[in-house]
C-alpha cells in the first residue's frame, strides 16, 4: 500500500476516457461500481464539455456481486449500443471490476454487436492515467486503422490530443496554420474530434506529428512501424523548438521549407530592456516529462531564467528528462509524491515554479508565485481564449504566462528602494495581481529573538548558525522575491566559513560573494 | 401554534414509488469525507482503496482545498492483490508512520472502498487491533465507503453509525442531534434549543473525542441531516428514541423541527412561539426576496443525496415551484415520511435511477429548474436547461433560520443569472 495525499495522475480508465470523450462517434462500455461516475465531471465541469462523456458505467453494486455481473455488463453494452448508435465501442473494467475478472472484452466480442468492438486490458493497479489514453489510443488505432494509398498531396496527422489535455484546442489550430503555411494538410487529428471512420484513415498520411507524447506515441510508433509513417520527435513549444520543429518536418518531407515568423513576438519582448529583470530568475520545473523538457528550454534560453531543478511524475519520462536534467546541471525528480515535491521546493526555493495546479497550490503555501505548464490542470486553465502553447503564437503566449506571477520590472527596483515605505513594501505583493495590500506594522514594535537555522554544511557536523537580530531586520527589508534566496546563501556563506552567528556583515560578505 | 397544514390534494406519503435500477449517476460514500474531515477537527479519514479512489476524493472536492488535508488514501498495488504482502500487516505500518506524522490525530477512520470490499480486507478486525495498540490516545473505528455499499451521503452515515456503538452510556434525558451541520449553523440552532429550555444537547458528529455526548434508554434523537438511515438504526439499537419531524430547511421546516423537539420537551407553546417568531419572520423574509423568482416554477430532482424530499417540500411550500420528479438515491419513510406528507400530491416519487431514461423525462418535461450532479449540470445546460448542482447543498450553510434566504436564494441564482445575460445575437 502507498499513502497518497494528492495524485497528479488518475486511474488508467481515466486515461481511456480522455480518448473516448475527445472522440466523436466512439462509446465506451465501462464496468465500474457507481462512484466512479464522478469521472464525468472532470470533463463536464473542469473542462467545461457541453456533453456527457459518451461514457456507460455498469454501476454494479453489493448485491450484484454475488448474483451475475456478466449480465449487468452485457446488458449494459447492448443497451449503450441502442441508444447511442456508435460506429465502434470500447470496453473495459475499472479497479474493482479488474478485481471481479468478468472479462469485459471477451463477453463484448461474442455479443454480436454489429460494429468494431475494441477490448482494452488497462492494470488498475499498476498503471496511471496517461498509460491508459496512450494504450486505449493505440488500441483503436490498430483496430481500426485502414492499410491504403497515400495522399497525392503531402498530408500529416496530429496525434495524441485528448480530452482534458493541455491547451489541447488551441495548440491544434496554431500548429494546423503553421502546417498550412508550409504547405502541409493535415489528414487527421486524432483522438480528439476524431471519428472511427476517421480513425481508418490515418495511414494516407505521409508523417505523423505527434503533439502529446504522453497519450500518443504507442500509435505513433505502430503507425510508422505498421504503415510506414515517420513521425516528428520535437514538441513546437518555444522559439528555438518550434523552428527545430520546421526543421524536422522538412527532413522528413524532403522539403526546403521556411515558416512564416511575422508574428512571432517573443524574441523582441524577451530582448526588450523592461525583460532585464528577468534575468537569472531561479525557476523549477515540475510537471509531465514532455512539457518540463519543452519548458526548461523555454525558460534558460529564451527568457534568461536559471533552472534551479526540474522533475515529472510520469515515470515513463523519466529518462529523458533525467538526462535533460544533468545537461542544465540540476538533479531530476521523478515522483508522484506530491509532499516530495513540496519538500523539494521548498529545499531549493526558487523565485518561480513552471507547474500543475499541483504546484500552484505548492506555491500558494511557499509564497512562490507559479505559472501552470502541465497538467493535470483545473478550471481556471481551459481559458476562453485563443491560448496555444505551441507554435509561434504559443511562444508568445508563454512570455506573458511566465511573467504574469512575477512583479514586473520597475516595480521590482521600486520595492527595492522603498523597500520602508509603510504603503508600498513587498508584502503587499505585485501591484498588478488581486488581494488587498496591508500596512506594514512598525518593525520597532516587534523585537524578535534570534532566530536558529539547522544547517547541515558537511556530512560528518551538524551545527546551529544563529542569526542577529539587527541582520534578521536587515534580512526583512531585501524584497520577498529575493529574501529566501538571501537567507539561504547566507546560511550557505556561513556555514561555508564556519560561522556560528550572522551578523549584518555576513549578509553582505554572503551577498558580495554571490554576485553576479 | 399553529401545526402546518396539509397539502389540500393531500400529500405524497402514500404516493407510488418509481423504483429504477439502471445505470446511476452518483459519486459514493467516500466523498463525505471531503467535510466530514473538516467538521471533526481531531479526526483522519484513511481510504485504503484505489487510485480511483484518491482521484475521486480530490475531483469531488474541487482538487486540493487545503495542502496537508486530515484525509488520505493508502492505495492498494499489485502486490497487495496477490496476496503477497499481508494486508492486515501493511494496514498497520501505513497507519503507524500516519500517527507517527500527524500527532494530533485523535481518531482515525478507517474507509473501505470498493477494491477493498472486494478482495476482503478485513478492516474491523484491523480497527479493532489498532484501537487497542493506540489506547487511549488514539480510537480507530472503520467504516465502509464503498461506491457498491454506499451513496454519496450515505458515507456520513456509515461514519456515525460506526461510532454509534463506541460512544459512551448515559441515562441522562438528553437531545443527541445527529448530522454533520457547518460550526456557524450548529452554534445558532444550539442557542435556539437553549432558548427553548431543552437540554442539555448533545452533538453526534461533535467537533472532537472529548465531548460529553453519550447514549442511553432516555436519549432522544432528532436528526438534522435526512441521509442517516443507519445511523438512525445504530442509535435505536442503544435505546435511544426518533423524534421524526420535517427536516429544518426553510421557515417551516425549521419550525416543525423545532417544535416536535419542543413537544417532546415540554416547552410552553407561548414561550415556543416567542421564542421563534423573530427568525421565524427573518426567514421568511428573506425566502421572500428568492421566491419573486422561484415562484410558479417547474422543479426536476435528479437522485443525489438524500436531501431532495425536504427540499422539495420547501421549495414547492415555500417558494412556490411546482415539483414534476423528485428522485432520491433512497427514500425511508421514517426519515422522510413526515416530509413526504406535506409535499403537495403531484410530482413523481422517484427512487434509484436510470440516468437515461430519467434525462428523457426531463428532457420531455423542460423543467424550468432541474437539481443534479456535477456530471450531468453542463450538458443540460447546453440543452437549455437551468441547473442547479447538488454539491452545493451539502457544501454550503443550508439549514436553519438564518440560511433559509441562502437556500432558496442557491436555487434562485441559477434562474436570475439566466434572466440577466443577454447573449443573443443582435437582430
Amino acid at each position: 500500500m502507498k499513502l497518497t495525499v494528492w495524485t497528479y495522475e488518475g486511474p488508467p480508465h481515466v486515461g481511456a476516457m480522455r480518448v473516448a470523450t475527445a472522440m466523436k462517434g466512439l462509446h465506451y462500455v465501462l464496468h465500474a461500481p457507481q462512484g466512479d461516475t464522478y469521472a464525468d465531471l472532470l470533463f463536464t465541469m473542469i473542462e467545461r464539455r457541453n456533453h456527457r462523456p459518451p461514457v456507460t458505467y455498469t454501476t454494479f453494486q453489493a448485491r450484484d456481486l454475488g448474483a451475475d455481473t456478466a449480465n449487468l455488463f452485457k446488458s449494459a453494452c447492448q443497451e449503450a449500443v441502442d441508444r447511442f448508435d456508435p460506429q465502434a465501442i470500447i470496453v473495459g473494467a475499472s479497479c474493482t471490476a479488474e478485481l471481479i475478472q468478468d472479462d469485459p472484452g471477451g463477453m463484448a466480442e461474442t455479443m454480436d454487436l454489429g460494429i468494431p468492438v475494441i477490448p482494452l486490458e488497462l492494470p488498475s493497479y499498476q498503471r496511471k492515467e496517461n498509460f491508459g489514453a496512450d494504450e486505449t489510443f493505440y488500441q483503436i488505432v490498430k483496430a481500426l486503422s485502414q492499410p491504403q494509398d497515400k495522399t497525392p498531396r503531402i498530408t500529416c496527422n496530429l496525434l495524441g490530443p485528448t480530452a482534458l489535455g493541455f491547451r489541447a484546442r488551441d495548440n491544434i489550430e496554431e500548429i494546423t496554420g503553421l502546417l498550412a503555411d508550409l504547405g502541409i494538410e493535415v489528414n487527421v487529428v486524432a483522438p480528439f474530434d476524431a471519428t472511427p471512420d476517421d480513425i481508418a484513415r490515418l495511414p494516407a498520411a505521409h508523417f505523423n506529428v505527434l503533439l502529446y507524447p504522453e497519450t500518443g506515441e504507442a500509435a505513433a510508433r505502430w503507425l510508422e512501424k505498421t504503415h510506414g509513417q515517420p513521425y516528428t520527435k520535437t514538441l513546437p513549444i518555444g522559439v528555438g523548438a518550434t523552428r527545430d520543429f520546421v526543421a524536422e518536418i522538412a527532413a522528413i518531407t524532403g522539403r526546403d521549407l521556411k515558416a512564416d515568423e511575422s508574428r512571432l513576438r517573443l524574441p523582441w519582448w524577451s530582448s526588450s530592456v523592461d525583460s532585464t529583470y528577468l534575468t537569472g530568475k531561479r525557476v523549477f520545473l515540475f510537471g509531465d516529462g514532455s512539457h518540463v523538457m519543452a519548458m526548461a528550454r523555454v525558460a534558460r534560453d529564451e527568457m534568461g531564467f536559471e533552472v534551479v531543478g526540474m522533475g515529472c511524475y510520469n515515470r515513463e519520462m523519466a529518462r529523458p528528462l533525467r538526462a535533460l536534467a544533468r545537461e542544465y546541471g540540476v538533479e531530476a525528480l521523478i515522483t508522484d509524491d506530491y509532499l516530495e515535491v513540496e519538500q523539494t521546493i521548498e529545499a531549493v526555493a526558487p523565485e518561480m515554479i513552471l507547474g500543475t495546479q499541483m504546484e500552484r497550490h505548492i506555491g500558494k503555501r511557499l509564497g512562490i508565485p507559479c505559472a501552470v505548464i502541465s497538467a493535470p490542470v483545473h478550471v481556471q486553465d481551459f481559458p476562453a481564449r485563443y491560448s496555444p502553447v505551441m507554435g509561434f503564437e504559443g511562444a508568445n503566449v508563454l512570455f506573458d504566462t511566465l511573467i504574469h506571477p512575477l512583479v514586473m520590472g520597475l516595480e521590482e527596483h521600486l520595492l527595492t528602494m522603498f523597500r520602508e515605505d509603510f504603503e508600498f513594501h513587498d508584502d503587499a505583493g505585485p501591484s498588478h495581481h488581486g488581494g488587498k495590500a496591508t500596512a506594514r506594522k512598525d518593525p520597532s514594535e516587534t523585537v524578535e529573538a534570534p532566530v536558529a537555522a539547522t544547517v547541515a554544511p558537511a556530512p560528518e557536523s551538524t551545527f546551529e548558525i544563529v542569526w542577529l537580530n539587527d541582520a534578521e531586520r536587515e534580512l526583512k527589508k531585501i524584497p520577498f522575491f529575493v529574501r529566501g534566496k538571501a537567507r539561504r546563501n547566507t546560511e550557505a556563506f556561513a556555514a561555508e566559513k564556519g560561522l556560528q552567528e550572522i551578523s549584518i556583515d555576513t549578509l553582505y560578505e554572503a551577498k558580495a560573494h554571490y554576485a553576479r | 401554534m399553529n401545526a402546518p397544514a396539509n397539502p389540500a390534494g393531500g400529500g405524497c406519503r402514500n404516493a407510488p414509488i418509481l423504483k429504477e435500477r439502471g445505470q446511476r449517476e452518483v459519486f459514493c460514500g467516500l466523498t463525505g469525507i471531503i467535510w466530514l474531515h473538516r467538521k471533526m477537527q481531531d479526526a483522519f479519514f484513511l481510504v485504503i482503496g484505489s487510485r480511483t479512489c484518491a482521484h475521486l476524493l480530490q475531483s469531488a472536492a474541487g482538487v486540493m482545498i487545503f495542502a496537508e488535508p486530515r484525509f488520505a488514501t493508502a492505495i492498494l498495488e499489485e502486490t497487495d492483490l496477490a496476496g503477497m504482502a499481508d494486508s492486515q500487516a501493511e494496514v498497520d505500518s501505513v497507519v503507524a508512520r500516519l500517527l507517527e506524522r500527524r500527532p494530533d490525530i485523535r481518531q482515525l477512520f478507517l474507509v473501505g472502498s470498493c477494491p477493498s470490499e472486494v478482495i476482503k480486507i478485513d478492516l474491523a478486525k484491523a480497527a479493532e487491533r489498532l484501537s487497542a495498540k493506540h489506547a487511549p490516545r488514539v480510537r480507530v473505528l472503520n467504516y465502509s465507503g464503498s461506491g457498491i455499499e454506499t451513496t454519496f451521503t450515505q458515507g456520513e452515515d456509515a461514519a456515525l453509525a460506526a461510532m454509534v456503538p463506541v460512544l459512551p452510556e448515559t441515562t441522562e434525558r438528553e437531545l443527541l442531534v445527529v448530522g454533520a451541520l457547518p460550526d456557524v449553523v450548529e452554534d445558532q440552532m444550539v442557542d435556539l434549543l437553549d432558548k427553548l429550555g431543552v437540554g442539555p444537547v448533545r452533538l453526534l458528529p461533535s467537533r472532537n473525542i472529548d465531548s460529553e455526548t453519550g447514549i442511553g434508554p432516555n436519549t432522544v434523537f432528532a436528526l438534522a441531516q435526512p441521509f442517516l438511515g443507519d445511523t438512525h438504526a445504530a442509535l435505536e439499537r442503544r435505546g435511544a428514541r426518533h423524534l421524526p419531524a420535517p427536516f429544518p430547511f426553510g421557515e417551516e421546516g425549521t419550525t416543525e423541527w423545532l417544535r416536535v423537539i419542543a413537544n417532546e420537551f415540554g416547552v410552553d407553546p407561548a414561550h415556543f412561539d416567542a421564542v421563534t417568531e423573530a427568525p421565524r419572520a427573518r426567514a421568511r423574509k428573506a425566502v421572500a426576496a428568492a421566491t419573486e423568482t422561484l415562484g410558479g416554477k417547474s422543479l426536476f430532482f435528479f437522485p443525489d443525496s438524500q436531501l431532495e424530499i425536504p427540499l422539495a417540500r420547501f421549495l414547492t411550500r415555500e417558494c412556490g415551484m411546482t415539483a414534476i420528479e423528485v428522485g432520491s438515491p433512497y427514500i425511508h419513510d421514517a426519515i422522510h415520511g413526515p416530509d413526504l406528507e406535506l409535499l403537495p400530491a403531484g410530482p413523481t416519487i422517484s427512487e434509484g435511477q436510470d440516468v437515461d431514461k430519467q434525462l428523457e423525462r426531463a428532457r420531455a418535461a423542460r423543467p424550468d429548474l432541474t437539481v443534479c450532479g456535477l456530471g450531468l449540470a453542463n450538458p443540460l445546460e447546453a440543452e437549455g436547461l437551468a441547473t442547479k448542482w447538488a454539491i452545493e447543498l451539502v457544501f454550503t450553510p443550508v439549514h436553519f433560520y438564518e440560511q433559509a434566504g441562502d437556500l432558496a436564494g442557491l436555487f434562485s441564482r441559477p434562474l436570475r443569472r439566466k434572466g440577466l445575460l443577454k447573449l443573443e445575437a443582435a437582430e
